[in-house]
């Protein structure tokens, strides 16, 4: 056993856990975010995706062990009570989900598009959104939505 | 999916990391984990230990020496691919690899160790003439890619820098892979004079100008990746 | 006065998916539950001579295991129809029948432990030889799977309607096309799960699973499991990520952790992994069919023969071998023949066993159709576009009873296929392939058209038993189509709407909020929807369930049907209260008020105080409270008749596309230039929901087309294991859709909707084949071999 401190949203955790535990379980099983979905476990599909010390990472692919001191947000973080963050927002009005499962990687990996790219051409965003694995919209609702997205958070 | 379990080590170091290595028999060096934990999770992978070289912070870092770019070996492929000082062909080169998130982790040196035949690293460090500069010597990448999955590397011997030589005349990097961010089927690095071709056997290999005798995959034919190499190479020819 | 109904209202459903306060089956919350992994069989088809679990159980954190061996004392196998008894039990009992058949299962602490254990579990092996593809089952000389039928063919069934010999024999040309498909599936991104307890005093088994029916399967897992139906309870999560069918195949894992529960005293969950989903859930058929049209000079079909081998894997697994039947009543697609022979025949083979998705059975049939039709056009120098006109079935002609029994319910087939033409820029995309042509360069246009079938007539499936089976005495027929939905108002005023769908994405609450809010004159922030299928709570019925695209036919039927109910109530209450008739009120704006004096009106809101708060006030006969509970039924829905004609579905939309694709003569890579899609889907209650489905089920089409494949090598060994292996387009591939639309209401669904969940992912595959076929055509090349991928294009170059 190993002790790891990450601090999760802003919440710093402190847990004894087996080296072997990957980020994914961790975030989910012991500090029951659940936002962040289990697709494929080898790094494919995306719907993992975590932003870890401000780059997104795949949960899957991470031990907590190498977390360990970081910084992490989950999609939990995107949004507070008073309002959706615009990407959110512009998901909703675009039906840019359908069974949401793969959202919440998508969400973390736009937001750090935008954030490198606050001018993004289609092609762009296709670029990105092929490490995400969406089987239900066709992909085309949401380049629209992250489109939209880009163009209320340009101002 | 879920690994084996394993002893964890977290080294800060270099000379620490060796001694791990060399201490524990059945060790392996942890970098980005983009390759390796997939094997994990799959359990293909079962080492005994891991020894996480993410702690080691002099592992990491760009800087130009002498004329060559010299790259830490735990310096994650998007932050070579955002510098300034990264050569064109690296940069086109890392646009290829994987996905976002996997250049997030995924480390230079990583890709290198890894030796995957169809990786586009190893393609341009031997277009590129690179030396591979480890925790005890110097090697040429010509000498580096031994077979699939395999290079010259001990069990405890730690890849800590690469040197890229600058190139002289014009590099190109050239690639076809079935899907977005695929491994490549055949992929292409020229730096001047010298062409490499990856994805056409078990390590990438400088073209002698001649016929291309490539192995076949599950989806790719051996004709099929001689057809595309051919094209691939003759379009870096005439860049 | 419809105002909600025909407008893309954004969807309630989003918050919580957008702010990763989703339920999918691995976030309900349960009490400290074991954790189930699997030992499978790394052999196609194998002997088990023994399997020894001590290790196991004794490995740390393990509580309980359970294996195949065990099943025969604990279960019945597995019901289907057909008419031979395969033993189809949840894991392997004496003999592996593919690679990655559960043969034991471990229930441990933790995830981590219990693969840590099924690693120990020890299975003595005696390979046999493995049987694979389609032509392997039909070998005589390669070994049975199961010794009680003594051959690899399970069904084999010739169907003939009118006279079709007669046909082909005055044809003026025939033209025959071969297809060979490979296995794909929908692979939603979310995979298995279940969560099991049980409680020994009630004897009652409580399962959450993410499965969305038919719930036919329920039944069939009850009875299996040796328990009465009552005491087995499924609860499906609110939220499922993504099915497209494949998650009905989930009932035998469900059995596995439902027996660990019984045996362990505790919760036990089991979430599927990647690697699991590939090998051990649920495939489309690989299939060989063969088609043969009997055409006239100018181009009209007049005869229909299809000779098709579904491969479905190790066991026929309920509801197989619906694949091959499915299409049944819809066979013809859109095309006026009438003189049909169906030659249908299903196949066992070392594989996981198939099951539904996505288009299930329909997409096949119609890359035959329209490949051939395609040949034909050629041959005849017919513009594609042309010979399809010439066969459509006219507007005027519905509804309209087909060869084979199906009664298609509304369409305007020539309309549609003009507006796709039309949405594509057909005439330019020619022009433009002419002078892509004349740059050397491999452009192709392709169509497909569908008859797009919904609302699943649970009697097609016994067309797989020989009409002699079904008229024997003791026979019990099978038909329906049915679901079930409250509507109440409560003590409050508000409107709230209970069903149990098993929803996967589609949207079913925000619909049926459009539905319910122009029945009663309301916006659709004033109706709650609950959509929770819970078989203890929900009025649910064996046909239950969102597959086969049944929603917006059935169960919005049955909303509309139970607010209907409701209105009455509600008026009746207010001409009570108003002291005016019935007739002479409408509900508008949350008021009832008489027609014309808009200032005599009372609120729902008072009326539902009135009926909860003071039953007395109400009007004699009138029970307390405001509610409906109604179960809307197909009446079509009958059995198969003597001469094996069934309508299969109950509603029918229709979709024409059209695809232009430009082949890479190096990489062979096919890009998709242009898609247009027409769609036909009756009344269309949200827009945008129904835009959705045409994009992903198009996804869904163009992957098992051009690169998605299932493979195993001749031992049955399994090659595509990963996501890098079993290969989905991406967003970098996918295409942009025009889509364009026309509604012709159904005559038999309360809201005259139809299913649109399936639609493109039937047309996809045919439009672009016929596309790559269109490209390859100055080569002298025709594929038919799907997927469509470089390796095959290359190798049908060299050949």
């Amino acid at each position: 056993m190993i002790e790891v401190a990450v601090t999760v949203n802003g919440v710093r955790h402190e847990r004894r856990v087996e080296p072997r535990l990957l980020l994914s379980d961790f975030l989910r099983h012991e500090l029951s975010l659940y936002g962040t979905h289990v697709g494929c476990e080898h790094g494919v599909c995306g719907a993992c995706t975590v932003l870890l010390d401000g780059r997104p990472a795949r949960s899957c692919l991470a031990l907590v062990a190498q977390a360990d001191g970081g910084e992490i947000r989950t999609v939990e973080s995107l949004s507070n009570e008073a309002a959706l963050h615009p990407l959110q927002q512009a998901f909703h009005e675009h039906f840019g989900l359908q069974c949401g499962f793969c959202t919440p990687g998508i969400l973390i990996s736009a937001l750090f598009l935008l954030e490198q790219n606050p001018d993004p051409t289609e092609t762009e965003i296709r670029a990105e959104l092929a490490g995400h694995l969406c089987r239900c919209t066709g992909y085309a609702p949401i380049v629209d939505s992250i489109l939209a997205a880009a163009a209320t958070l340009r101002g | 999916m879920k690994p084996a379990p394993f002893e964890y080590f977290r080294p800060t170091s270099v000379e620490e990391a060796v001694a791990l290595l060399a201490e524990h028999e059945d060790a392996k060096p942890l970098a980005g984990g983009q390759s390796l934990v997939p094997m994990l999770n799959f359990r293909l992978a079962r080492p005994a230990a891991l020894v996480d070289l993410g702690g080691i912070d002099e592992l990491a870092g760009i800087r130009v020496d002498d004329g060559a770019l010299v790259v830490g070996a735990m310096t994650r492929q998007w932050d070579l691919e955002h510098s300034p000082e990264a050569l064109p062909l690296l940069r086109e080169a890392l646009a290829h690899v994987g996905h976002t998130a996997t250049r997030c982790r995924g480390t230079v040196g990583g890709s290198l160790v890894h030796a995957d035949p169809t990786a586009e690293l190893p393609v341009c460090a031997l277009a590129l003439g690179a030396e591979l500069v480890t925790s005890r010597r110097r090697i040429p990448a010509e000498e580096f890619f031994l077979s699939v999955f395999t290079t010259a590397l001990d069990p405890d011997e730690l890849l800590v820098e690469i040197r890229f030589p600058t190139p002289v005349g014009p590099t190109a990097f050239l690639e076809h892979s079935h899907r977005h961010g695929d491994f490549a089927v055949v992929c292409v690095a020229r730096s001047g004079e010298r062409i490499a071709v990856g994805g056409v056997g078990p390590t990438p290999v400088l073209w002698d100008g001649g016929a291309i005798d490539p192995v076949g995959d599950l989806f790719a034919p051996a004709g099929y990746k001689r057809d595309v190499a051919r094209a691939l190479l003759e379009q870096a020819a005439a860049a | 006065m419809t105002r909600w109904v025909g407008q893309s209202i954004p969807r309630r459903e989003d918050l919580p998916l957008l702010t990763g306060r989703g339920q999918f089956v691995d976030d309900v919350p349960i009490a400290n539950p074991l954790h189930v992994a699997f030992a499978r069989s790394p052999w196609a088809h194998a002997e088990i001579r023994s399997i020894d679990l001590s290790a196991a159980l004794a490995a740390p954190g393990v509580a309980v295991a359970l294996s195949g061996a065990e099943l025969p004392d604990l279960t019945d196998p597995f019901a289907a129809g057909i008419t031979h008894r395969l033993a189809y039990y949840a894991m392997a009992v004496d003999r592996a029948r593919y690679a990655g058949e559960p043969v034991a299962a471990v229930a441990a602490e933790s995830r981590y432990q219990a693969e840590d254990a099924a690693e120990l579990v020890i299975a003595d092996y005696e390979p046999l030889e493995a049987v694979v593809t389609v032509e392997d089952a039909l070998d005589p000389a390669k070994p049975s799977l199961h010794d009680q039928v003594g051959s690899n063919v399970v069904v084999d069934r010739t169907l003939r309607y009118g006279d079709p010999d007669g046909a082909f024999a005055r044809a003026d040309l025939v033209v025959t096309e071969t297809l060979r498909w490979e296995r794909y599936s929908s692979t939603p991104i979310e995979t298995y799960g279940v969560v099991a307890d049980y409680e020994p005093a009630s004897g009652l088994l409580t399962m959450w699973a993410n499965f969305m029916g038919p719930m036919t399967l329920l039944p069939v897992l009850a009875r299996s499991l040796r328990m009465p139906e009552e005491k087995l309870r499924v609860i499906v999560p609110k939220d499922i990520g993504g099915s497209f069918g494949i998650k009905s195949s989930l009932f035998p894992y469900m059995s596995v952790v439902g027996l660990l529960a019984m045996r362990a005293g505790r919760p036990v969950k089991w979430i599927e992994d990647r690697a699991e989903h590939l090998i051990g859930s649920s495939h489309q058929p690989d299939r060989v069919g063969t088609r043969e049209l009997a055409l006239t000079n100018d181009g009209e079909i007049i005869g229909l023969r299809a000779h098709v081998v579904d491969n479905l894997g190790a066991y026929v697994r309920a509801p197989e071998p619906a694949t091959t039947y499915r299409p049944l009543g819809n066979y013809v697609g859109p095309y006026r023949v009438r003189d049909v022979e169906l030659h249908l025949v299903d196949v066992v083979s070392n594989k996981v066993p198939t099951g539904p998705n996505r288009g299930y059975g329909c997409q096949q049939v119609y890359l035959e159709t329209e490949r051939t039709l395609d040949e034909a056009a050629q041959q005849l120098h017919l513009d594609p576009a042309e010979i399809r006109r010439r066969n459509l079935i006219p507007a005027d002609a519905f509804p309209y009873e087909t060869p084979t029994g199906g009664v298609y319910d509304s369409g305007d087939y020539p309309r549609v296929l003009e507006l796709a033409l039309e949405t594509a820029r057909y005439t330019e995309l020619r022009a433009m392939q002419a002078g892509a042509r004349d740059e050397g360069r491999l452009v192709g246009i392709g169509i497909g058209l569908a008859v797009d079938p919904s609302i699943s007539n649970m009697g097609y499936i016994t067309v797989a038993l020989p009409p002699e089976v079904r008229q024997a005495p003791g026979y019990n027929p099978k038909s329906g189509a049915a679901d079930w939905a409250q509507v109440r108002v409560s003590s409050s005023g508000k409107v709230v709407v209970t069903m149990g769908t098993a929803p996967q994405g589609q949207g079913h609450e925000t619909a049926v909020a459009q539905v319910v809010a122009d029945e009663l004159g309301l916006t659709p922030d004033d109706v709650a929807t609950i959509d929770a299928f819970d078989s203890h709570t929900s009025v649910w019925s064996v046909s239950s369930g969102s597959y086969s695209s049944r929603f917006a036919g059935i169960a919005a039927g049955a909303v509309r049907k139970a607010s209907g109910v409701v209105k009455s109530q509600i008026l009746e209450i207010g001409a009570s209260l108003l002291e005016a008739s019935a007739d002479d009120l409408e509900l508008v704006d949350g008021q009832v008020r008489v027609k014309g004096s808009p200032d005599r009106s009372v609120s729902l809101r008072r009326i539902a105080g009135v009926a909860h708060w003071d039953p007395h006030g109400l009007p004699e006969g009138m029970d307390a409270g405001i509610q409906a509970s109604e179960v809307f039924h197909m009446p079509s829905s009958a059995p198969p008749t003597d001469d094996d004609r069934i309508n299969s579905s109950h509603a029918y939309g229709f979709v024409a596309e059209v695809v232009a694709v430009e082949v890479d003569p190096v990489t062979w890579r096919v890009t998709i230039l242009e898609y247009a899609s027409a769609n036909d889907a009756g009344t269309i209650i949200n827009p945008k929901l129904v835009e959705g489905q045409t994009y992903g089920s198009a996804l869904h089409g163009l992957g098992g087309a051009l690169l998605e494949e299932f493979r195993w090598d001749e031992d049955g060994q399994f090659l595509t294991g990963t996501f890098a292996d079993y290969r989905c387009l991406t967003a970098a591939e996918a295409p942009r859709i025009a889509t364009a639309h026309v509604e012709t209401p159904s005559p038999f669904t309360p809201v005259g909707a139809k299913g649109c969940g399936e639609s493109s992912s039937e047309t996809a595959p045919a439009a672009v084949a016929n596309a790559v076929a269109d490209a390859l055509r100055p080569l002298g090349l025709k594929p038919s071999h799907l997927p469509l991928t470089p390796a095959r294009l290359w190798e049908l170059a060299r050949s």
